[in-house]
This record gives C-alpha cells, structure tokens and sequence, in this order.
C-alpha cells in the first residue's frame, strides 16, 4: 500500500499525463478527467484487490468499469502507471492504428478494459452482469463501475439502479461524479437531477457521501467504508463531489474544459501546476 | 469535365444549423429539441431567437425522440438534434414505434456521421445508420454533401410530411454546390456528364467523386458523376439511366458498403439492368482514432479509391 505522499505522487504524474494527452492531439476531454484522478488512482494504487497482468475474465480479483468513457486519459495513465500496458504508449492516446482509442474499447486488446464505453449510459448494466457472474463463480471479489452525473440522465441508468436493488447485487459499488457540469453548462440548467441521494435510497440502493472527492484522504476514507458496506443485501453508490478541472486552476470548476486540448501556453501552465513527480512518459 | 470550386472550406452541421435558424424565422411549427449537444449541432442561434421554442433534453435521446414524436400531435414540426450514432442505433425502437410506424412528421437531423469524426473513435462513428434507416417503412433518408446542399436539405424537409433522417459530419469540407440551388427531396443531381462510367456518391464522398472525375479524366476516361443525397427514396430513372449509357459503375459513401447506397443501387440495377458494380464504402468492420484525412485514407475513402475502383469495373464492362 502506498503511503499518502506515495498516493500524492501519483496523482500528481496523474494529472500531467491527462493534460500532455490531450494536449498532444488537440482533442479529448481534460475536465471530468482532472475532476476523477484521486477517485481512479486511489482505487487502483489502495482499494482494489487486482493480480498481476491482465485477463478478460477476472476471476479472483476486483474488477472496474468505466461508463463514462469520455474521461479516457485518466482511466489510461492510472492503467499505465498501474502496470497494465508501457507508459510509453500514451503517446499514441487518440491516434491512428493506436490502442488507446479516444473511447475505451477491448477491440484493440488495451490490457485492463473489459467493455467498449464512450456511448453513456450502458455501463452499470455491464457491472451489474459482471457482478452477478462473479457471484455464479463463488467469487467473493467487488465490481466497481464510475458514471458521469450528466451521464445519469440516460434511462438505461434507472433501468439498472432499479434491477440491482431488486436482485440484491450486494457486491457493487457505483459511483457518481458528482462535477454538476455536462456539456452545454451546469447539470441544473440543462436537466436538474435533484438530489440523487434521495433518489438512489429509494430505489433501494445504500448509499455514501464523499465530500471532496479531490481529497485523497476522504477518497480512501469514502471507498473503504464502500467496500465494508458490500455484502448486505443492498447495492453500494457513492456520490462523489469532484470539481471539473481540479489541479489546474483555469480549467476548475466550468463545463468549458468538459471536452477542449490546452494549447501550448496553457500547457505549460498546466504542467508548472503539477511538477513531475514519477516522470513523463 | 465541368469545374466546380471550393468557394471555402465549412462543416455540414453548419449548414444545418444556419438551415435551422432560417426556419425559426420563417415557420413559426418549427421547434428543436436537443440532447446535451448544442455546440456540436450549431443550435445556439436558433435558440437565442426561439427560446421558447427549444427543448433541451438531457443526455436523454430515447426520451428525446418519444417527446418529439408527441409534438407533431398539435402540429409541431420537430427538429431533433444529436450525433447519428446516438440518433439512430440508440434510439431505434423509438424510432421504429412513435416515429416510423405512427407516421410522425420529425425530422431527425444527425451530425458527427462516420469516420470523419474523427478522433473520438468507433464508439462515435455509426457506419451503419443509413441502413438502419432506410430499412424503416416511410422514413425519407437524406446525406448532404457539403454546406450549401445541408442548408438547402434542412429547410426542404420541414416542407416534407413525414419522418425524415437527415445525415451531414463534423469536419469542414469543401463548399461547392450552388447556393440557390433548390434541393429537391428523391433527385439526383447530376454533377459531370461522362460516358465510360458512373460514379454514384453521397456525403463527403461527393466532392471526393469529383476529384476522381477529374484523375479520370487525365487518364482519357470520361466519368459521369451523379450526387444522390437521398437514398430513399432513390432516383432510380437518372441511376438507369445513366447506367444505361456507360454500362457500369461505382458508389462511393461514407458507410459499411452492406446497408448503404451502395446496396441500394446494386437492387436497382438487379431488378432492371444488371451491370457491374465496385463499392468504395467500409468493408463490414468499426472505425479507429485518428484524424479525418488518415482515416478516410486508411479505409479507402477517398479520390483515389474512387479512380481504382472505377479502373476496375470498366475491366468488368
Ligand atoms: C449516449 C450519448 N449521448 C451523448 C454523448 C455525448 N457526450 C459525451 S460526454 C457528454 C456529457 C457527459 O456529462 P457528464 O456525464 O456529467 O460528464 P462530465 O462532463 O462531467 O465529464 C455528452 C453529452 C455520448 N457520449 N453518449
Ligand atoms: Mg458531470
């Protein structure tokens, strides 16, 4: 386990990862994924129980799901750091003939994804399978899934809240990006979601609170008290309040970097707010 | 060989967009609803305009498409805006029920459409739309080739009754057809008369048949070039027609070649004059990353392709 300046580190090299991908090919979504580098990190480096390499069927160990596919350079540079693939290649993030597809996909083999996302919505339905087939297994590992909260507003999402309470999938934890930002501006302007506490409690869902959800602290705080909740009848949902952009003070806190590259100069900016710390790729 | 020129590189959707606000302005049943993609879909001035007549839905299209059916009841004429992977695959069976098969009068307009979508990859670039929607009863399927044909197609359907697909891209291409030229919804438009083979396109690969046209040329091949923006219903009088004549032909589109135009003009030649045919289309496989150039190199959709294929088939004559 990592120590707090171990985790800060990481986070940090995190950070600079995201922006120099997107940078690089002038596309891709720097925002929401600033807002989930504690969440991610921490989950891979502290909380979740993985083996070495990487196997579709991930018998015997935690599995993650990304539904919120978008937020791809985070997801990439904790999956790389974490010693799924060489650090190396995220230098090919979004290119020709790469493997790291500006989506996630399992098409071109990227060790550590286990479904295509990028189309919102579809992934709890897929963590919800992936938990009950490790429950057929006798497998006593946890299924995580991440889901954007303007993501929310797909049906899909009801669908699967409704049927994990329901089926008691005891070995789940989702959790929401509480960022209060989409694409054309806060969530509460383009579709109020109300107060998703009270809506995931009575679909019958137990759910927890993070307060900051870029403080690394209450992230593993949040996540372990998650994972002793597991096991109880009741699906597990964290509402993560993350800030889009956070680490890189003129992206923080607006829809505007949901989905934009830095230019050079903001680069730099960027980059001076995060000093290397595990080295550049 | 005629000459057309890019008066200016600009995306379809702009077309649409600009198409869009023109229609806030003259018909006042027009409304739009959109699904967390304003910037995307240049919407923006038609909402400034016609606030009260713009719908956002949310990351929502399935509602989206269920709401704009229910407003034709009262005589609306909706205009729903997404990207055509999220328009059509994801909300097919809404589609199919409250659109297609209610005979509702919504105009479903799509942007982002195939590969020259680019880097966002295959999760975003649908190939297969055109045949999910042409294989609706009733349903009008429309593929604009550049700015000027979008904008033209986008006020044209609100004068249609019935539930049309309209599908443009994202990049910004060359801008070549007429401004004032009228679009008339199941008519070719016959870009270079030729006489030693056709080439048949729709979208972005219009302006790439041109090109072709014009390699052809070069090399002493008189290439007939005919521009089919909606591929249902077909044009199949000026299809045989010019078929006819030259005895065999190419389409070219940005689309699995199963599904497409090309099918489609492969049934109409079956069943009134069989003659050889080559696709420039995508073989049956999902798209990639990458920018719009190497991609629509990389699958062979381009100039170059066209002039191999059409090399190849008049081989077959
Ligand atoms: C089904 C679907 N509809 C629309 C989109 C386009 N889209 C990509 S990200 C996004 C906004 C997502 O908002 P949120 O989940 O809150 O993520 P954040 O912006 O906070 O990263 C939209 C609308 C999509 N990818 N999939
Ligand atoms: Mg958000």
């Amino acid at each position: 386990m990592p120590n707090t300046q171990q985790l800060e580190d990481f986070i940090t090299q995190v950070r600079r990862d995201i922006v120099r991908q997107v940078h690089k090919v002038n596309s891709g979504h720097p925002g929401g994924s600033l807002g989930c580098a504690e969440f991610i990190s921490v989950l891979y480096q502290e909380v979740m129980d993985r083996k070495e390499g990487f196997d579709m069927d991930g018998k015997g160990e935690d599995l993650f799901f990304l539904s919120n596919g978008h937020i791809s350079p985070v997801f990439y540079s904790v999956l790389a750091r974490s010693g799924y693939f060489p650090v190396e290649e995220l230098n090919t993030f979004r290119l020709i003939d790469s493997r790291l597809q500006g989506h996630p996909t399992t098409h071109e083999g990227l060790p550590g994804v286990r479904v295509a996302s990028g189309s919102l919505g579809q992934g709890m339905s897929v963590a919800i399978g992936a938990a009950n087939s490790k429950k057929l297994n006798g497998d006593k590992h946890l299924v995580y899934s991440l889901h954007g909260d303007g993501e929310l507003q797909e049906g899909q999402n009801w669908e699967a809240i409704m049927y994990a309470a329901a089926n008691k999938v005891d070995n789940l934890i989702s959790t929401v990006d509480r960022n209060y930002q989409q694409i054309d501006g806060c969530t509460d302007d383009v579709l109020p979601m109300g107060d998703l506490k009270v809506k995931f409690e009575a679909f019958g869902w137990d759910v927890l609170e993070i307060e900051n959800g870029n403080d690394i602290q209450q992230v593993v705080d949040g996540l372990k008290e998650a994972k002793s909740r597991t096991g109880k009848g009741k699906p597990v949902c964290i509402l993560l309040n993350t800030e889009m952009g956070h680490g890189v003070d003129f992206m923080m806190g607006s829809h505007k970097w949901h989905g934009v590259a830095p230019n050079d100069e903001q680069l730099e900016t960027a980059l001076a707010q995060n000093p290397e710390t595990l080295g550049d790729y | 060989m005629k000459k057309y020129t890019d008066t200016g590189k600009k995306d379809t959707r702009s077309g649409f967009g600009d198409g869009l606000t023109e229609l806030g302005r003259t018909n006042p049943n027009v409304v739009a609803l959109c699904a967390d993609l304003v910037g995307s879909l240049k919407m923006q001035d038609f909402i400034d305009e016609n606030p009260e007549r713009f719908f956002q839905v949310g990351i929502a299209e399935a509602n989206m498409m269920g709401i704009a059916a229910g407003l034709t009841i009262g005589g609306k004429i909706p205009f729903t805006g997404t990207f055509a992977n999220f328009s059509t695959g994801r909300v097919y069976d809404q589609i199919r029920q409250s659109i297609a098969y209610s005979d509702k009068n919504v105009k479903i307009c799509a942007s982002h459409a195939g590969l020259t979508l680019g880097e966002d990859g295959a999760t975003h670039q649908i190939l297969e739309d055109i045949g999910l929607m042409k294989m609706l009863p009733g349903m009008t399927v429309i593929n604009t080739c550049d700015y000027n044909q979008t904008k033209a197609a986008t006020i044209a359907i609100a004068e249609h009754h019935g539930p049309v697909y309209l599908r443009f891209g994202r990049p910004k291409v060359a801008n070549f057809t007429p401004e004032d030229q009228k679009f008339e919804i199941g008519k070719a438009v016959m870009l270079n008369e030729g006489k030693d083979v056709t080439i048949i396109a729709t979208g972005h690969l219009v302006w790439e048949a041109l090109q072709a046209a014009e390699q052809l040329e070069e090399q002493g091949v008189s290439a007939e070039v005919i521009n089919i923006h909606t591929i249902k219903p077909l044009d199949e009088a000026a299809i045989l027609a010019s078929v006819g004549k030259t005895g065999c032909v190419v389409t070219a589109e940005e689309h699995n070649f199963l599904g497409g135009l090309g099918e489609s003009v492969a049934r109409t030649l079956v069943q009134n004059h069989p003659a050889p045919q080559e696709f420039v289309a995508t073989m049956d496989t999902f798209g990639e990353s990458g920018t719009p150039e190497q991609l629509m190199q990389k699958y062979g959709l381009n100039a170059a392709a066209i002039v191999k294929a059409a090399q190849k088939v008049m081989k077959r004559k």
